[in-house]
């Protein structure tokens, strides 16, 4: 067994993230730890040599890759609940936080969160690299970790954000023949189309959706309330 | 000479060993695999995105039909996801009645797994074995959540409600004699914890039933042994986890290694493979089933001896007490507040894992400050494994597939998600 397996988690995740700003923040990456966990994000030219030099390095080797995601981020920190027209003073309950941005990297709507675990070191990392809005597309770690492959298709499929260097990217989990990015924040819930058997042609057919668009609960934003977070009163 | 062409064929998705709704399109030579390409996708229902138009709560019944086979460990992920986001921890003892609700879901997946996997390589009588005890496992389910499969029992800060002080029993009906209801009642006499350790008494010796049936049976080994074999090297290159990284040989089991809940208080082994292939699966997942016994009847020791609270009073993420809401005005409004609007989530992100009985489920879960999740990606042990399906069939024999299949232990439900 390694040594820095029997040290305990926080130590270890004290001494990665030292690690990790000792080789890449002059590279531009910007290390930041929270709830235990660390984040790092890289900037997208550096992604494939990042990605190399953490799955070599003796101090790093993180052997696997745990999960691959893509993440919109159009409409951060945005509430539904418009209260302003419906009543001046009765409702004064929905909050909008606009001075949140979204990402630090300003602009870009897009972004691609890696998980990367070291089993033989026994630490997570998260990298996150942000991707143009116009034309998202970064390169492909497929050749590093072979198991980005499927969540690269995924991430393609369901963002629209695309890998160069992947050997095969089609879309995986949405339907044959299928029109748009489905989590991406413009894409309503209920898709744009739906499916039915239609009995004159004698075959299944597409159609614009039937269903009107509604929200259950509005999307509200708060500050934190609970008791145990809240700084005792005077 | 004439032209020799490969032959493609299509498997599934409508097909008994698919295990669901796997299509698959094969490129074969003669009766071998030349290449795989399997087509994933025909159980979407865009979980993720329903996720984030729905509160932190509404999204717990939602993961019990992730993998449809361990309901309760996809909870499991999710609210730890959500509680590592709050800064909060449940009671303990709502800890250790999850491990054991985790463990009685590693059982009840491998038994189906195993039931599955012998019934595809053709050994008919494990499929009714697994099922009869499948059965007993369930009741505990239903005892505790009032579900049979779809328990929505774990939530954040706690589980819903504490373990039951009887357990249901079989009801008179025309179809059973007397004599068939008291054998079937005997167990069910006490509390729920005496039915789970009466079951953890019996089934050690159920499983050596089981192995007797296959363990050494000649059929079963000349289809698994040397099938489907992964290096430790390919095995961690491409993204295994559970059981298919340990079938390898590489000791990694998120229970001891990054302890969540209770696990770092209990005494279990972690079983090794040896060669990676599909007979040492097998071995890892059967010795596994002995191993959730003894954990479960630590938990069961312990339960009884400890009572306590198994949720949060904390009002604004768990609901007060039914009580307290028909007597106390401000209970009420707590619980009008969180099963309408929910409770909001403090900015930022956090990965939660555990270890499923198939391996690696985790939920990233990314939050604005609302009370719906702004994003929320669920990594599912199975997609990453049947990603490696072309690596792992490739020279094999086309009635390989299906054993390959097996020992992935692939469910759609969290696949497609």
């Amino acid at each position: 067994m390694n040594d820095s397996v029997q040290t305990t988690p926080e130590e270890r995740l004290e001494s990665l993230a030292d690690n990790l700003r000792e080789q890449f923040e002059a590279k531009g990456c910007e290390i930041s730890s929270a709830l235990g966990e660390i984040t790092m994000q890289v900037p997208r030219e550096q992604l494939l040599e990042t990605a190399n030099q953490l799955h070599d390095d003796e101090l790093f080797q993180f052997t696997q890759v745990i999960d691959v995601c893509g993440v919109d981020y159009a409409n951060y920190g945005e509430s539904e609940w418009v209260t302003k027209d419906a009543s001046a003073t009765g409702f004064g309950r929905g909050v909008d936080k606009k001075g949140l941005q979204a990402g630090e990297s300003g602009a870009d709507r897009f972004a691609v969160v890696y998980h990367l675990l070291s089993p033989s070191l026994n630490h997570r990392l998260r990298l996150k690299v942000f991707v143009e809005t116009e034309h998202p597309i970064v390169d492909s770690v497929i050749n590093v970790w072979n198991s980005a492959d499927w969540f690269e298709r995924e991430a393609f499929d369901m963002y629209g954000i695309l890998f160069k260097g992947h050997p095969d990217l089609r879309r995986i989990l949405t339907d044959y023949g299928f029109v748009g990015h489905p989590l991406r924040k413009d894409f309503p819930l209920s898709g744009h189309v739906e499916m039915r058997y239609d009995p004159e042609q004698q075959r299944v057919i597409y159609q614009p959706v039937s269903i009107p668009p509604r929200t259950q609960m509005p999307r509200v934003i708060r500050d934190d309330i609970r008791p145990l977070a809240q700084e005792p009163e005077e | 000479m004439p032209e020799i062409q490969n032959y493609t064929i299509n498997l599934g998705p409508q097909h008994p060993a698919a295990h669901g709704v796997l299509r698959l399109v094969l490129e074969l030579d003669g009766e071998v695999i030349e290449r795989a390409d399997p087509h994933v996708g025909l159980l979407h229902r865009g979980t993720e995105k329903l996720a984030e138009a729905k509160t932190f709560n509404q999204s717990i019944p939602y993961m019990d039909r992730l993998d449809y086979m361990s309901m309760m460990c996809n909870e499991h992920g999710y609210v730890s996801a959500i509680e590592r986001l709050l800064g909060i921890e449940a009671p303990i003892r709502a800890q250790y009645i999850r491990v054991m609700f985790d463990e009685i879901t590693r059982i009840l997946n491998h038994l189906l797994w195993l039931g599955t996997h012998a019934l595809d390589v053709g050994a008919m009588t494990v499929f009714l074995y697994a099922f009869r005890e499948r059965e007993d496992l369930i009741d505990c389910y239903e005892a505790v959540s009032g579900a049979r499969m779809h328990a929505a029992y774990y939530r954040v800060g706690g589980v819903y409600r504490d373990l039951p002080d009887v357990m249901p029993q079989y009801e008179p009906s025309k179809f059973r004699t007397a004599k068939d209801l008291d054998r079937l009642n005997s167990n069910r006499q006490g509390s729920l914890l005496d039915f789970i350790e009466d079951f953890a008494n019996r089934f050690p010796g159920l499983v050596d039933e089981y192995e007797t049936l296959l363990t050494d049976n000649r059929i079963w080994k000349q289809r698994l042994v040397d099938i489907g074999v992964v290096s430790p090297e390919r095995a961690l290159q491409r993204g295994f986890s559970g059981p298919m990284l340990r079938g390898s040989g590489i000791e990694w089991d998120l229970r001891k290694k990054q302890p969540y809940a209770v696990y770092d208080k209990l005494d279990f082994d972690i079983p090794v493979g040896v060669n990676g292939d599909c007979y040492d699966r097998y071995l890892v997942r059967v010795e596994e089933m002995r191993q959730s016994t003894r954990i479960i009847k630590q938990c069961v020791k312990w339960l009884r001896e400890n009572p306590g609270p198994v949720i949060l009073e904390d009002c604004k993420v768990a609901p007060p007490k039914r009580d307290d809401m028909k007597q106390n005005m401000e209970s009420l409004i707590h619980h009008f507040k969180l099963f309408t609007e929910g409770y909001s989530v403090p900015e930022g992100e956090a990965y939660a894992a555990v270890e499923a009985p198939k391996g690696e489920f985790g939920c990233y879960v990314v939050s604005d400050g609302a009370n719906k999740p702004f994003r929320l990606k669920i990594r599912a042990p199975g997609f990453v494994h049947i990603s490696a399906m072309d690596e792992m069939v490739k020279g094999h024999m086309l009635a390989d597939v299906v054993t390959v299949i097996g020992t992935m232990d692939i469910v759609f439900g969290e696949i497609d998600r």
